[in-house]
C-alpha cells in the first residue's frame, strides 16, 4: 500500500470549499471522497450544512458566520488524514430495464461501434456491479462507476436537447440512471420505469451514494405496468439489503 | 380568508423563500428567492419572519387583486411603478388591499426581480421546509411551478388598525461584484486576468438557472471539461465557447465545467439585481474580507425589522 496524498481544500466562495481527491474517475478516489462524507455526517462539525460527494471530490457547504475557512479546512484536513472510514450497510439496487427499440435508440449504434451483438452489450451492460458515485446535475441523476471498460464510449457530438425520463445511458466510462427528462451527450441504450426523485413519495428519493446498482432486462410489454406502479409511489426497482 | 388573485402574472413569476437545504446530495437544488436582501425587506414591513414565502415577480411586472378580507402587503426589489386601483404607491412601504383592489406592478425600471410579501404569508404545503418553486423539478406550494395569470393563493389576512410602515436601505456605493477566485483558477492561467480587467454584461438570455456574461472569451489552456463536481450559487463557470455563466439559485448541483472565481455571499442578491446589458466589473476580495462582508451582509438582514418605521 503506498500512502495515500492529502486532499486539497480549495475555496468555493465565502460559505463552501471543495476537499479535491483527484481529478479523474477512479474507485479508489470516490470511495475516499464517500468515506469522508461519512465522516463529516458523523461528526455534525457546527456551521457544517450539507456535504456534495462527487467522483473526485467532496463539496461541504457550510455558514461563514458560524465557522471561518482556515478553522474548517483545518478540521477536514485532520478528519481526512485519521482516514478511518467506517464499513456501512452497502444497500443495493436492481433496476429494470427495457433495453433497445424506442427505449434505448442508440443501442444498435453503440453494439456496432464496439463491434458486438446488441445481446452482447445487453449483457455486459447489465452484468456490471456498479457504484453510485454521485447524484447530480438533477434531482436523483446517480452518475455510476462501474462501466464494463470494453463499454466506454465517447460522448456524442451533438448533445440531444431532451432525452426521456427514465433514461439508461452511458458517456466516456460513465453509466447512469437519469431520473427526469433532460438534454444529454451521452449514448441511450435504454428505459427504466424507475423513479429514483419522486416528491409525492416517502423516501422521496430512492438511491443514496455509495449504493450498489445492478441492472435487470425486462420486456418492453412489462414496461407500463412497472410504470404505473412507480408513478403510485412503489420503489419498483428491488432493494436487497446486504 | 384571503386571496391574493394572479390578474396577470408576467413571465418568471414565483413563489420564493430561502429555499431548501440539505438535497443537494441527490441532485436538488435549494431554490429560493434570487435577491434575499429584497426578500427580507418586503417581509420585515409586514411583520414575517425574513425568509418567509413571498412573491418573486419577473421583469415584466404583473397584476394582482386582493379577494377576501384586507390584505397587507409590501413591495421591493428593482425600482418599478406600482399602484392600487390606478392610484401611484411607494415601493418599501407597506399598503393595505381591500376586497377587490388591485395591484399594478410595472416593468423593471432598474434591477430584474420584484418581491411582494403578504402580512401573515402564502399557505402552502412546504417541502423539505419550504415552499419554493423549482419549476425543473415540478415542486413547490402551492403550486409546483410558475404563477400562471388565473391563479389563486391562499393568503393571511391584515391584522386590523396597523400603521403603515416604510423601510429605507443604506444604499451602497459599490458597482463592482466582488467575488473569491477558484476553485477551478488555476486552470485558467491569463485568463484570470482578463476576467478581472474586462468589462462585462449579463445576456438577456438568462433567467433563475444561470446568468451569462457577455465579454471577451476566456480560454482555459487544459481544455474545457473537468470531472464533474460541486457549484454553488455565484459558481462563474466557463463552458467551452469560453463564454462565463454564474450560476444562480435554479442551478445544476454539479457540473463539468472548470469554475474561475464565485461570487461572494454578500454580492449575490447586487448581482441578481443586475440590469441584463449594463457593464460592470468582477473584483477578486481575499477569504478574510469574502468572510466579513458575509457577516456584514446577515447582521444587515436581522436589522431589518428594527430598520422600519411607522408612517406618521
Amino acid at each position: 500500500m503506498t500512502a495515500l496524498s492529502p486532499p486539497r481544500i480549495l475555496p468555493s466562495g465565502d460559505a463552501a470549499l471543495t476537499v479535491e481527491f483527484g481529478h479523474f474517475i477512479d474507485l479508489q478516489t470516490n470511495r475516499r471522497v464517500l468515506g469522508l462524507d461519512r465522516v463529516l455526517m458523523q461528526e455534525k462539525i457546527d456551521g457544517v450544512s450539507e456535504t456534495v460527494p462527487t467522483y473526485r471530490s467532496l463539496l461541504v457547504h457550510y455558514d461563514p458566520t458560524r465557522i471561518g475557512f482556515a478553522a474548517l479546512s483545518k478540521r477536514i484536513l485532520s478528519l481526512a488524514e485519521s482516514g478511518a472510514v467506517e464499513a456501512r450497510t452497502v444497500r443495493r439496487w436492481r433496476v429494470p430495464v427495457v433495453y433497445g427499440g424506442a427505449c434505448g435508440i442508440d443501442l444498435d449504434d453503440v453494439a456496432r461501434a464496439h463491434d458486438i451483438s446488441t445481446g452482447e452489450l445487453i449483457a455486459r451492460h447489465s452484468a456490471g456491479d456498479y457504484l453510485v458515485a454521485m447524484i447530480g446535475f438533477t434531482p436523483g441523476f446517480a452518475y455510476l462507476s462501474g462501466l464494463d471498460p470494453s463499454l466506454a464510449t465517447p460522448r456524442r457530438a451533438s448533445p440531444r436537447a431532451h432525452t426521456p425520463a427514465g433514461t439508461i445511458s452511458i458517456g466516456g466510462v460513465q453509466a447512469c440512471v437519469q431520473c427526469l427528462a433532460a438534454p444529454s451527450g451521452w449514448h441511450l441504450l435504454g428505459r427504466t420505469p424507475i423513479r429514483t426523485f419522486l416528491p409525492r413519495r416517502d423516501p422521496v428519493f430512492l438511491m443514496e451514494p455509495g449504493d450498489a446498482v445492478t441492472f435487470e432486462a425486462i420486456k418492453a410489454s412489462e414496461f407500463e405496468r412497472l410504470d404505473r406502479a412507480a408513478e403510485r409511489g412503489e420503489s419498483v426497482a428491488e432493494l436487497i439489503v446486504r | 380568508m384571503s386571496f391574493l388573485e394572479v390578474t396577470s402574472a408576467g413571465i418568471a413569476t414565483s413563489v420564493q423563500d430561502s429555499g431548501r437545504f440539505g438535497l443537494q446530495r441527490y441532485g436538488l437544488v435549494p431554490s429560493g428567492a434570487m435577491d434575499r436582501l429584497s426578500l427580507a425587506a418586503a417581509n420585515a414591513l409586514v411583520g414575517n419572519a425574513p425568509f418567509a414565502a413571498a412573491i418573486e415577480v419577473g421583469p415584466q411586472g404583473a397584476i394582482f387583486t386582493a379577494s377576501g378580507g384586507p390584505l397587507r402587503v409590501a413591495v421591493t426589489g428593482g425600482t418599478r411603478a406600482a399602484d392600487v386601483n390606478g392610484h401611484g404607491r411607494r415601493m418599501y412601504c407597506s399598503l393595505s388591499l381591500a376586497d377587490g383592489e388591485q395591484l399594478t406592478l410595472g416593468a423593471a425600471r432598474d434591477g430584474v426581480f420584484g418581491y411582494v410579501a403578504i402580512e401573515g404569508g402564502i399557505k402552502g404545503e412546504p417541502m423539505f421546509g419550504s415552499l419554493s418553486v423549482n419549476a425543473r423539478a415540478g415542486i413547490g406550494s402551492p403550486l409546483p411551478r410558475p404563477l400562471k395569470t388565473g391563479d389563486r393563493l391562499d393568503v393571511g389576512t391584515a391584522s386590523p388598525d396597523v400603521r403603515e410602515r416604510v423601510l429605507s436601505l443604506p444604499s451602497g456605493q459599490r458597482t463592482a461584484i466582488r467575488v473569491l477566485m477558484g476553485p477551478q483558477d488555476d486552470e485558467f492561467g491569463e485568463a484570470c486576468k482578463i476576467f478581472l480587467e474586462s468589462e462585462w454584461r449579463i445576456s438577456s438570455s438568462s433567467d433563475r438557472m444561470g446568468y451569462r456574461l457577455e465579454g471577451p472569451k476566456l480560454s482555459h489552456p487544459h481544455g474545457h471539461n473537468i470531472v464533474s463536481d460541486g457549484t454553488v450559487d455565484g459558481s462563474i463557470q466557463v463552458s467551452g465557447n469560453g463564454q462565463p455563466i454564474v450560476l444562480m439559485k435554479d442551478r445544476g448541483t454539479t457540473g463539468g465545467y472548470p469554475k474561475i472565481a464565485t461570487v461572494i455571499t454578500a454580492d449575490l442578491s447586487r448581482l441578481s439585481q443586475m440590469r441584463f446589458g449594463r457593464p460592470f466589473s468582477f473584483e477578486a476580495v481575499s477569504m478574510e474580507d469574502a468572510q466579513s462582508a458575509a457577516c456584514a451582509f446577515r447582521k444587515l438582514i436581522d436589522a431589518l425589522p428594527g430598520m422600519v418605521h411607522d408612517i406618521v
